[in-house]
């Protein structure tokens, strides 16, 4: 209990003092997992969308194995990229390794299942409303596309968001391949674990505290902004 | 306006579903003057057969012919479904949307999405949620929608379900000046008033195929068959 309470006491003055190293690492956490987010929605949607409305081959197939690593371990994602990246592996020459880069790129591997098969789901029912009329009306398979995201937008967010918990306060694979460097790939998740294993809890706790308070406010004010809880439809 | 899709020309189409004939086979030849309705009992193959002409069911054997190639016939179409499907967005948004898919400008559609809406008598709920309409209100919004292109021909399944006796007459008010306009309309209906008030053709379906044909003042008047003669008093068809 004193832990708890000296954490949070500490967090307050790390935050009212805008102490700057916790204000770099939240921010480098912010980015890295706002980046990832973008990348991975970017990927996830359209994958989603083309899931839901296009009959081919493959469909089930990759249905099944992103439903599968939706719970795919970080540490095993980050452990591959790892290896594809290090100096002797295939992408090697990029030199992204214990870069940010490199979290931003094991992130994205994590989070594309979790969007995707959340946004699969939310399109999938509703082509099913929607099918006859669509198909009624001639619309091209990009304008079907387009109008299945456009109405599903909230349960999209409810899937990006999903993905942004996931991402920022994701540690095995970032620890592996950001390396955890000071001033350079050191961010929130990454400094908990350190200073956990330092044995300053209170610390340790104060980014844990700023870690859940900057994600709950992520969350409200993309819900605020898209107003999606205000307009009460149904 | 002279329709480029008539006559249309069903052969032995049919529509099945896991091995299943749902419709068919149907040989069947429409000239698209005025209004055709369609009558059976429930699951008499209506529905599909519509779906079928319209291009919303697989033809599984047989040919569909139209006068003009079949992307054109498409295009020249619209259905509205016996559940009305609303798109989750605004009543506007949902008139406009046909127009919108089809490249018009964006105030230009809304535009006449709101003279539609005024027309069918949704005027005061243009900013309303589509899937919190009453069902008749729905069912008014899919009529809008679907008469927004100025299709050729317009199919209706049972486009008045739900709607209560005035609001029926303002649809078929609507129904009438579209054919005057000279749309072609295809219609399904359990409503034998309407189909008496609208029909020019009939055609009478009975499971899964059609069992009768003719002009609406003929069918009525006598029929060929005891089934039809039985469905038109409100006995049970067997
Ligand atoms: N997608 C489907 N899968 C399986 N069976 C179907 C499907 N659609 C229709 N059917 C069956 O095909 C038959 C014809 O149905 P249809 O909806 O065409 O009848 P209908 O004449 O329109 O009836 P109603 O007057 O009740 O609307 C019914 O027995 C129905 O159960
Ligand atoms: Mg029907």
């Amino acid at each position: 209990m004193v832990d708890l309470w000296s954490g949070l006491a500490q967090a307050f003055w790390l935050v009212v003092t805008l102490n700057s190293e916790l204000i770099e690492i939240a921010l480098r956490s912010l980015r890295v997992s706002m980046t990832a987010l973008l990348i991975a929605s970017l990927i996830a949607m359209p994958l989603a969308a083309l899931l839901a409305v296009k009959r081919f081959r493959w469909r089930r197939v990759i249905i099944a194995v992103l439903n599968a690593l939706m719970g795919l371990p970080p540490v095993v994602v980050g452990l591959v990229v790892y290896v594809l990246l290090s100096r002797s592996g295939p992408l090697g020459v990029l030199g992204l390794l214990f870069t940010p880069t490199a979290m931003v790129i094991a992130q994205v591997v994590i989070i594309v299942p979790l969007i995707a098969s959340i946004a699969h789901q939310a399109l999938r029912d509703l082509w099913q409303e929607y099918h006859d009329l669509l198909i009624s009306m001639n619309v091209s398979q990009w304008q079907k596309i387009h109008t299945l995201l456009w109405d599903t937008r909230r349960a999209l967010l409810t899937a990006a968001l999903a993905g942004f918990g996931r991402a920022i306060g994701e540690v095995g694979a970032i620890m592996i391949v950001g390396g955890n460097i000071d001033h350079a790939t050191r961010v929130l998740t990454t400094a908990i674990a350190l200073e956990t294993g330092k044995g300053d809890f209170a610390l340790a706790l104060a980014l844990g505290f700023v870690l859940i308070a900057m994600a709950i406010s992520v969350s409200l004010s993309i819900h605020w902004l898209s107003g999606t809880e205000r307009e009460g439809r149904w | 306006m002279v329709s480029g899709l008539f006559p249309v020309v069903l052969e032995g189409a049919e529509t099945s579903r896991r091995g299943r004939v749902l419709v068919g086979p149907i040989d069947l030849t429409l000239d698209g003057t005025g209004i055709c309705v369609f009558m059976g009992p429930n699951g008499a193959g209506k529905t599909s057969l519509l779906r079928l002409m319209h291009g919303a069911a697989r033809l599984t054997a047989g040919s569909i012919r139209w006068a003009c190639p079949l992307a054109q016939a498409r295009r020249a179409q619209a259905f509205v479904f016996q559940r009305p499907i609303m798109l989750r967005r605004s009543v506007r948004q949902n008139i406009a949307y046909p127009l919108r898919a089809r490249g018009v400008a964006r105030r230009i559609a809304l535009e006449r999405a709101e003279a539609w809406a005024e027309r069918v008598g949704l005027g005061g709920m243009l900013e309303r949620q589509a899937p919190v309409l009453s069902g008749g209100e729905q069912q008014k919004l899919a009529l809008a929608r679907a008469l927004i292109t100025e299709p050729e021909l317009l199919f209706l399944d049972e486009p008045c379900a739900s709607l209560d006796g005035r609001a029926t007459r303002e649809i078929e008010d609507i129904l009438l000046t579209a054919r005057a306009n000279g749309t072609s309309l295809i219609l399904s209906t359990h409503n034998m008033g309407q189909a008496r008030r609208l029909a020019d053709d009939v055609v009478f379906m009975l499971h899964g195929k059609v069992h009768e044909t003719g002009s609406a003042a003929d069918f009525f008047a006598r029929t060929r068959t005891h089934q039809a003669a039985a469905f038109l008093k409100g006995d049970i068809v067997e």
